[in-house]
C-alpha cells in the first residue's frame, strides 16, 4: 500500500507483481476478485429484499434501478461473479477434501473451465430468465 | 501442553501464527458447502421472484418453504462474506488503525445486513398470513 509502513512483522501474503501470469494463479486472483464483487452484489439483494418489506412505492423505486441499463449490467456482472465463485470454490474443497486435480495438467484445464463456465452458465442463466419468463 | 521453541522474547512480540487460523478456514468451508446447494435455489428464487413486480415477489418470499430458504441463504452467504473480506483487509491493509476499523465495519455490515433482511423475509411472510 502505497504512503503507509507495514507495521507487522508476520509474512505478508505475496502480491499481484511477485506471480507470473498462468490459468491456475488467474483462478486463484479471480476467486478473491469475485468475492469481493459477491460482497458487493449483495448490498444490492439486500436493498431488493428490504424494500420489498418496505411496501410497494419502495419496491417500484429499487425494481426501476434493477431494470435500468445499468442495473442490468450490474446484476449480470454479479451473476457471472457468482458463478465464477461458486465453480471455483467447488474446486478448492476438492483440492482441500478429496485432494483430487492437483497435477499441472489438470489444475490449469480445471482454472480455464471455471473461467468458460462463469461466462456460458451466466449467458444461458439470463436469456433463460428473460425469454421463458 | 506444546513444545516451545520460542525465546519468551519472540513470544512476547507475538511473532508466529496467531494460532486461530484453522477454525477460520473451517468455518469457511462449512458455510461454502451449504451456499453450494442454496446458491443454485437462490438464483432461482431471485429469477421466479421478481417476475411479477410487487405482488409476484411478495407471494413468492411468503411461501413458508422459500422464506426458510431465504434466510437460510443469508446466514450462510452474510456469514461466509464477513471470514472472506476479514482475510482480504489483513492481507492488503497495513495500517494498524485502519485495519482494526476495517474489519470492525465488515462485522457490523454483515450482521446489520442479516438482522434487516431476516426481519424483512419475517415480515413478508407474517404478514401475508400464509
Amino acid at each position: 500500500m502505497a504512503g503507509s509502513e507495514w507495521t507487522d512483522p508476520r509474512p505478508m501474503s505475496p502480491h499481484l507483481q511477485i506471480w507470473k501470469w498462468h490459468w491456475t494463479m488467474a483462478a486463484s486472483i479471480f476467486q478473491r476478485v469475485t468475492g469481493f464483487g459477491n460482497y458487493l452484489g449483495a448490498l444490492l439483494v439486500s436493498v431488493w429484499v428490504i424494500s420489498l418489506a418496505a411496501g410497494p412505492d419502495a419496491y417500484g423505486f429499487v425494481e426501476g434501478i434493477m431494470l435500468s441499463p445499468i442495473g442490468q449490467v450490474l446484476l449480470f456482472f454479479w451473476l457471472t461473479s457468482l458463478l465464477f465463485h461458486f465453480a471455483n470454490g467447488i474446486r478448492h474443497m476438492i483440492w482441500d477434501g478429496p485432494k483430487a486435480g492437483f497435477n499441472p495438467k489438470a489444475a490449469s484445464g480445471w482454472s480455464i473451465f471455471n473461467f468458460a463456465f462463469a461466462i456460458v452458465a451466466a449467458a444461458t442463466i439470463w436469456s433463460l430468465a428473460t425469454n421463458l419468463f | 501442553m506444546s513444545t516451545h521453541y520460542k525465546t519468551p522474547t519472540a513470544a512476547a512480540r507475538g511473532l508466529g501464527s496467531a494460532k486461530s487460523g484453522t477454525g477460520h478456514h473451517i468455518r469457511q468451508r462449512v458455510s461454502a458447502i451449504a451456499l453450494v446447494f442454496l446458491v443454485p435455489w437462490f438464483l432461482y428464487a431471485v429469477i421466479s421472484a421478481t417476475r411479477a413486480g410487487f405482488e409476484g415477489a411478495t407471494e413468492f418470499i411468503a411461501q413458508p418453504w422459500n422464506a426458510i430458504l431465504m434466510v437460510l441463504v443469508l446466514g450462510a452467504a452474510f456469514y461466509h462474506m464477513r471470514l472472506g473480506m476479514q482475510v482480504i483487509v489483513e492481507d492488503y491493509i497495513s495500517k494498524a488503525g485502519m485495519k482494526q476499523g476495517l474489519l470492525i465495519l465488515n462485522t457490523f455490515i454483515c450482521v446489520g445486513l442479516f438482522a434487516a433482511t431476516v426481519l424483512s423475509v419475517l415480515k413478508i411472510w407474517i404478514s401475508a398470513g400464509v
